[in-house]
């Protein structure tokens, strides 16, 4: 597996840490899974002193961290984010979001390559999250980035993977870089199926969080990972228009 | 002196960003921004405060 700034994933799961039904199933969700990344974010603190509990249990999960910038809409905004998850977290890494449009919640890749150049001068590992397009990776890698992380589908719609051809497309280009799908993915096979293209690993929240029982999806989605790349790694035949007998021909009774 | 803390007009008597952090009730694993810059946590004590500062104090949270 390819290291992600040096560091080698336990696993190719990433697992979002939002919307959960308790923060008992979010631990379990986790433990069950064996998810070896979990992203994680900022906000306000209330004066119940709320995001110390949960600070708590991140670390009792042994887990690597990754903070997001999510709701970020300007470089600034980013930047301050950033370097505030660097300081709670005590990481470098950032999974750089920059939020370019309300409904499709598509990153702003020109904000995002900007951010990505300054976080990096800054010392920070980032993970941005991007489109498919292949000159914006392009630019983030030029920008410092050593990692991609294009969306299947916007965040939270669980469409699977909009794009194959894009996504296929990004691989081929890039064969060294460690690529991340991430958003979008709303069942195991989606999961799977990115994992089948030679992705690296997958990031997904919602659904799991969102899921009827999250636990057992954590684990489904573990499963259809461990598959995706078990496939990846065997070398898959291609498909073809035409049948083609499995079963050999040759001396067969003739009983017509 | 009137400062804006999480979004919130608040009256406070703290001159620096470490004694509103006292003053508030902030002991746990926060971070700082005042008018939406980062400020270090071993810069908060000499971090002083003007009045209509924009100051934000943020912890972990669930995120994706």
């Amino acid at each position: 597996m390819k290291r992600f700034y040096g560091t080698e994933l336990p696993n190719p799961l990433m697992l979002g840490t939002a919307q959960y039904p308790s923060p008992a199933i979010l631990e379990q969700a986790f433990r069950e899974s064996g998810a070896g990344v979990a992203t994680v974010s900022l906000r306000r603190e209330g004066a119940g002193g709320t995001g110390q509990a949960f600070w708590q249990m991140i670390q009792d999960l042994s887990v690597l961290i990754l903070p997001n910038t999510a709701g970020c809409h300007t470089v600034n905004e980013a930047i301050t984010t950033a370097h505030m998850a660097r300081e709670v977290f005590d990481t470098k890494w950032i999974k750089l979001e920059l939020i370019g449009h309300t409904d499709s919640l598509q990153p702003d890749v020109f904000q995002l390559v900007e951010a990505a150049r300054i976080l990096t001068e800054d010392g920070f590992q980032v993970f941005p999250y991007t489109t498919e397009d292949l000159i914006v990776a392009e630019r983030l890698l030029d920008a410092g980035c050593e990692v991609l992380m294009p969306w299947g589908a916007p965040i939270g719609s669980g469409r699977g993977l909009n794009n194959e051809y894009a996504l296929r497309a990004m691989r081929a280009e890039f064969p060294d870089v460690p690529l991340v799908v991430d958003a979008g993915i709303g069942l195991p096979s989606h999961a799977a199926h990115a994992m089948e293209l030679g992705y690296d690993a997958v990031l997904l929240n919602t659904a799991v969080a969102r899921a009827g029982d999250p636990v057992a999806m954590a684990r489904a989605m573990m499963s259809a990972i461990e598959a995706g790349k078990l496939a990846h790694d065997a070398d898959p035949i291609e498909a073809r228009d035409m049948a083609e007998a499995s079963t050999p021909v040759i001396g067969k009774a003739f009983l017509a | 002196m009137k400062i804006v803390l999480n979004g919130e007009v608040r009256e406070v008597a703290a001159s620096t960003l470490s004694a509103l952090l006292t003053e508030c009730g902030f002991t746990g694993r926060v971070a700082t921004a005042v008018n939406e810059d980062f400020v270090p946590a071993p810069l908060r004590d000499g971090h002083s405060l003007n009045d209509g500062d924009r100051v934000e104090v943020v912890a972990p949270m669930q995120g994706g």
